[in-house]
């Protein structure tokens, strides 16, 4: 396997976060003296050829993103950065903003001259605190320094609440309020931060944006395949030996990943299965993971989603209902609650896996669990609730036999 | 009873008003500032902000009840969030809970802190404790105890 290093390369230097280590290792000189040299459009055309695609779950082209933004609008034009991360499986981003937190700086600084932003905000999950803290000592340091002349950074701080990390939620709970997911658009546009222009892309995402500016979209396009060019940063947690975040390249088998740098399952165990991308993506067989390939179109390809790349790794003796069981809680505990099949299905498929768990589940809880699943789908403001109905089919889809069989089972925990 | 920024907060205030658009925005940033000046979210502090905002008190309420890190009651023990999630009960978050029953300290169960690779994970006071074993927990609690 090749071991490719674009976002992650400085994370194990010592004081990596520091301004004078990052300036060290080449922070705010290369990337960034080209990008000021180029003109905004031309910019974005390198982001578009380069094929950079957003990293924090969804996976849209960032280059097409940028070009919704208005060049020559008389309303300021401003950046979110979305640090939120609440996925679970995921905890990507905030390697970066602890590590190699000018790295991001530099981006968010590129991207601001191209999309003419004057102000970027980096919109960061409550719990993250201690790693803000980091980051707030690094724009703090690019202040001094005069960095951060033609543009101001703000970090504002989310207060517990998952659906903030869809992006139309995280700017209304940076306008202040609860953060409710918006209706899309007819057609595609921009996203409105009270009501000016604005892009929303993921730290990972403008993290890579100096590398691409450096070494050109050819040189980001050296990795990956054709459709997923360059690198994400997989997570891997559960049963694996050496849990934590690797870059990887897309297009990198899921098991040689697991192998290579998890060192396989721990305590000699069997795999059993693999969600590949953060909770919200479907569950793969041990089977699948074999064959599977880290990129957005093998695993759309097979019926699930590349998400965020974080892995949740389980063994032979993972008991799946009670894994769904756990699954359901986060959902019901994170809908935001604006449309009835999300607020009212997640609840009600909770209460139903608990029957079944309990041990007085029945065939027929499983079709009423697979009826709910299905009112979920298609029939709500935002994709929260589809991503709940697709994990629930898959759950039930791989692993029926399991859901039918409870009250026989032992229970094993997981 | 009334609620009052301290002169420092005030400060800031003044600063963070230049940093928004609209002062629609600083009802998040006010809400953490009167959470840690006086450890929860009063309703007189609420109205404060509302006065701050020009936002209607409910508004501030409404948004201050949405989010689960903001708290409208006074904690009188220590807080500890222990993650639930996934990744941590593969891990063993279930064991970690039931040494921490026996604590006296307020438990809450939250969902995923972003440490799923270093689960089981628990929160105190703005930090995050990975890998925790029981031993860990005992450790950890007599230094903040
Ligand atoms: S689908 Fe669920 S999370 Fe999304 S807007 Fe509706 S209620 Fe909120
Ligand atoms: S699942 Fe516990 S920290 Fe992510």
């Amino acid at each position: 396997m090749r071991e490719v290093k674009i976002v992650s390369k400085h994370f194990s230097i010592k004081d990596s976060h520091t301004l004078k280590v990052a300036k060290a290792n080449g922070a705010y000189s290369n990337a960034l003296k080209k990008a000021y040299k180029l003109e905004p459009k031309q910019i974005i055309e390198i982001i578009k050829e380069s094929g950079l695609r957003g990293k924090g779950g969804g996976g849209a082209p960032a280059g097409e993103k940028w070009s919704l933004m208005p060049q020559d609008s008389d309303k300021p034009s401003f950046l979110a950065v979305n640090c939120d991360e609440s996925e679970p499986g995921t905890f990507k981003d905030r390697q970066i903003i602890s590590k190699d937190p000018h790295l991001l700086i530099e981006g968010i600084l590129i991207t601001c001259h191209a999309i003419k932003a004057k102000h970027a905000y980096i919109y960061i999950r409550g719990e993250y605190k201690q790693y803000q803290d980091i980051l707030q000592g690094a724009i703090d340091e690019a202040y001094t320094e005069g960095l951060l002349n033609n543009c101001d950074i703000t970090i504002h701080r989310g207060a517990g609440a998952y659906i903030c990390g869809e992006k139309s939620a995280l700017l209304e709970s940076m306008e202040g309020k609860r953060g409710h997911p918006r209706l899309k658009p007819k057609q595609k546009e921009c996203e409105w931060y009270f009501s000016n222009p604005t892009l929303v892309n993921n730290v990972e995402t403008i993290a890579s944006v100096p590398y691409i500016i450096d070494n050109g979209a050819e040189g980001y396009r050296k990795f990956g395949t054709d459709k997923s060019p360059g690198t994400l940063l997989f997570a891997m947690s559960g049963h694996v030996k050496n849990r934590g975040v690797y870059e990887a390249e897309f297009g990198t088998g899921m098991w040689d990943y697991i192998e290579h740098f998890g060192g396989g399952i721990r305590d000699g165990k069997k795999l059993k299965a693999v969600i590949p991308g953060g909770a919200s993506t479907d569950i793969l067989t041990a089977d699948e993971v074999m064959e599977a390939k880290l990129d957005y179109e093998y695993l759309r390809s097979i019926g699930s989603a590349l998400g965020t790349g974080g892995m949740i790794v389980m063994d032979e003796d993972t008991n799946m209902v009670e894994a769904l069981k756990n699954l359901l809680e986060f959902y019901h505990e994170e809908s935001c609650g604006q449309c009835t099949p999300c607020r009212e299905g997640t609840g009600l498929s909770d209460k139903l896996v608990e029957k079944i768990l309990s041990g007085n589940g029945s065939s027929e809880d499983i079709d009423e669990l697979l009826e709910i699943s299905d009112t979920m789908n298609g029939k709500t403001i935002c994709v929260f609730a589809p991503a709940v109905s697709s994990v629930i089919n898959s759950f039930i889809g791989k692993f029926r036999d399991e859901f039918e069989a409870y009250n026989k089972s032992t229970g094993a925990k997981i | 009873m009334s609620f009052q920024f301290s002169d420092d907060n005030l400060k800031q205030i003044e600063f963070l008003k230049t940093r928004y658009p609209s002062l629609d925005a600083l009802s998040l940033p006010l809400l953490w500032m009167a959470q840690y000046q006086d450890g929860f979210i009063s309703l007189e502090a609420i109205d404060e902000i509302s006065k701050i905002t020009k936002l209607p008190p409910m508004e501030i309420y409404r948004v201050a009840t949405f989010y689960t890190m903001f708290k409208l009651q006074k904690q009188e023990k220590l807080l500890v969030s222990v993650c639930k999630t996934l990744s941590c009960k593969l891990c063993g978050s279930d064991e970690i809970l039931d040494h921490l029953k026996s604590k006296d300290v307020e438990i809450e169960y939250v969902e995923c802190l972003g440490s799923c690779g270093t689960s089981p994970v628990m929160q105190i006071k703005d930090v995050n404790y990975e890998n925790l074993t029981p031993q860990k927990v005992d450790d950890i609690l007599e230094e903040l105890l």
